[in-house]
């Protein structure tokens, strides 16, 4: 153990000089690869926000298992001795968490702070974060899919329904950008 | 052999690596969303004040590099793009789900997979937004009840493309989202450089020759085109005959009697017989499609989410029923079963004592019917519907269930 190499940094990992992004031309290319290999090989696209209701009902149907039977809804996901977590969205959910982190790690982005606009407190954010989330997947698990489930996989496949809901997103944001505009500017 | 491959599209218990693969795409998905930057909220945010266009570039680069891959690979045969998760369309639920999607993005400044890569980095901003989500996830798990009608029905018009659509080939419809595209990456950069004060002589030059390639690549997806129903059957001739020659896609009409009365199974029936023999007499609740219509059925075939969906296909004998079990095996249709002996078949066993159907005496053509009527009362003989418990049949059971998918198919689902 002693033996450990000389040239690794004094912070390790963690402590690396944080590098800038790629271009975005060149990520975009890289996530549509991603993108055709998830659709070629499993037939399935990309997404997250099924997971959150699965994770959701999971919880749900450990305290209230009769409560989720009465729901259709919930139903659905783990009525009787249906798993949630039986589904191909879980471990590409839980993947892309890990997934963040190693280019957070490798890129030395990993580290404990709130990204935010100049004139707001980090309270105010936290409070928006939790707000814009709630909204958001409110309004993903309404459109049967969020901007990855639906405008990316929708979008490379040429759903006509995905299609509306990209413009119905970039449209909402949008039509309310102006009024948030302390937010962020 | 043809992707997708049925062993990667479910992801089971039973074959745990396919947590795996599931778990390399979310990786390989995290890991180029932090790359690009959009674990910083500021980034995301700054799309909708034009200062920094990352979020549509990265997007519709994404979209138009897969579209192109994918399209042409389907072109080129190795890729069954029906067995392809495409979202079935919901208007209504979809346009106001979009526009409150909007208003979490710009209030919260994330979109839920690009939270994840930002909490995941240590940013507590971003884990908030997660919290959130899952609340507004559970929120709507309690309400869906409330309007549950709307949301299932409002604006449905299942697997629709865009091709079908605009009533173009497919290869020119990818070619008109590249070049939209292409042109909205040229506005973009134009915002930049008006809002964001950005200098867009230092922006790398190669981007101009990733714009030609993927031009021509939309150009070669449109010469190369999509194969056509003959030649996808060629692809599948072999296998699928021998299904029919050895009689595991025909089932007895005890199976079939008692399939209708599970309670866990949703049975289709499509008649394909001409409309004055089905309205002669056929079974209750099967539905009459002529044989060159079944294939305007087959987009919602494929959208049909529940995994427990059995496609009985029935004629006089046997012969148009193959000819239509055909055409949806060609478009990958799953559980798809011929009714034994056909309809001629199903009198003999059900209605053969029942007035008014008497057999006819003299030889009769392939494929018609081998009784007359004394009225044409279509379900309203007994034989259309007899009752289960007062059959039992002996027969081979041959309905196997084939779970094409998981059951939130894909999309999120």
């Amino acid at each position: 153990m002693t033996t450990a190499a000389p040239d690794v940094p004094k912070k390790g990992l963690f402590g690396r000089p944080s590098k800038p992004y790629v271009h975005p031309y060149l990520g975009g290319m890289v996530l549509g690869i991603v993108l055709f290999l998830a659709l070629f090989l499993t037939g399935n696209g990309l997404g997250s926000s099924g997971a959150t209701s699965r994770i959701v009902t999971g919880i749900e149907d450990q305290i209230v298992p009769a409560h989720v039977d009465r729901t259709p809804y919930l139903l659905n996901l783990a009525g009787g001795n249906k798993n949630p977590f039986d589904d191909w969205i879980i471990p590409v959910f839980f993947g892309a968490l890990i997934g963040g982190f190693a280019s957070g790690l490798i890129f030395g982005r990993v580290k404990l702070e709130t990204t935010k606009g100049p004139k707001v407190t980090n309270r105010m954010r936290w409070l928006m974060a939790f707000l814009g989330g709630m909204l958001f997947l409110y309004g993903a698990r309404m459109a049967r899919g969020c901007t990855s489930g639906q405008a990316l996989t929708g979008g490379a496949t040429l759903s006509a329904g995905s299609w509306v809901i990209m413009f119905s997103i970039f449209g909402g944001a949008y039509a309310l950008a102006y009024f948030v505009r302390k937010l962020w500017l | 052999m043809q992707f997708p491959l049925p062993a990667f599209m479910v992801v089971s218990a039973a074959n745990p690596w396919t947590y795996l693969v599931f778990g390399l795409i979310g990786f390989a998905f995290g890991f180029t969303l932090e790359m690009s930057g959009f674990g910083d909220s500021k980034k995301l945010a700054a799309q909708f004040y034009f200062t920094e266009m990352t979020v549509l570039k990265v997007m519709f680069t994404a979209i138009v590099t897969a579209m192109v891959l994918l399209f042409g690979a389907s072109g080129l045969g190795i890729l069954n793009f029906n067995l392809v998760w495409v979202n079935p369309t919901y208007l209504g639920p979809g346009i106001l789900g979009g526009l409150i999607m909007g208003a979490g993005f710009i209030v919260g400044g994330f979109c839920p997979t690009t939270s994840l890569a930002s909490a995941s980095t240590g940013k507590i901003d971003g884990m908030f937004f997660i919290g959130g989500g899952l609340f507004g996830a559970f929120l709507f798990g309690e309400t869906e009840k409330y309007f549950a009608q709307w949301y299932n029905t409002a604006g449905y018009y299942g697997r629709l493309t865009l091709d079908q659509v605009f009533h173009l080939p497919v290869g020119v419809v990818v070619a008109m989202v590249v070049f939209m595209a292409l042109f909205m990456f040229w506005g973009a950069e134009q915002l930049e450089r008006i809002f964001g004060k950005k200098d867009l002589k230092k922006e790398p030059k190669i981007r101009r020759v990733g714009a030609g390639l993927l031009a021509a690549a939309a150009i070669a997806v449109i010469l190369i085109g999509q194969p056509s129903a003959a030649q996808k059957w060629v692809r599948i001739a072999e296998a699928k005959t021998a299904a029919l020659n050895d009689r595991s896609v025909q089932i007895h009409p005890g199976e079939l009697l008692v399939s209708q009365a599970d309670q866990k199974l949703n049975i289709v029936m499509l008649d394909v017989r001409s409309e004055a023999d089905y309205n002669l007499f056929h079974i209750k609740d099967a539905k009459n499609v002529p044989l060159e219509g079944i294939r305007n059925l087959v987009p919602g075939l494929l959208s049909q989410n529940s995994a427990n969906t059995i496609v009985v296909l029935m004629s006089n004998d046997e012969a148009a029923a193959s000819e239509a079990w055909k055409v949806l095996q060609t478009e990958s249709v799953p559980n798809v079963y011929i009714l034994e002996g056909g309809i001629n078949n199903w009198i003999s066993i059900f209605g053969k004592d029942e007035a008014g159907i008497t057999p006819i005496p003299a030889a009769v053509a392939d494929d018609q019917l081998r009784y007359s009527f004394a009225a044409a009362l279509g379900d309203r003989y007994a034989a259309s519907a007899p009752a289960p418990y007062e059959w039992k049949l002996e027969y081979t059971p041959r309905i196997q269930l084939q779970r094409l998918r998981n059951l939130s198919g894909g999309g999120c689902g």
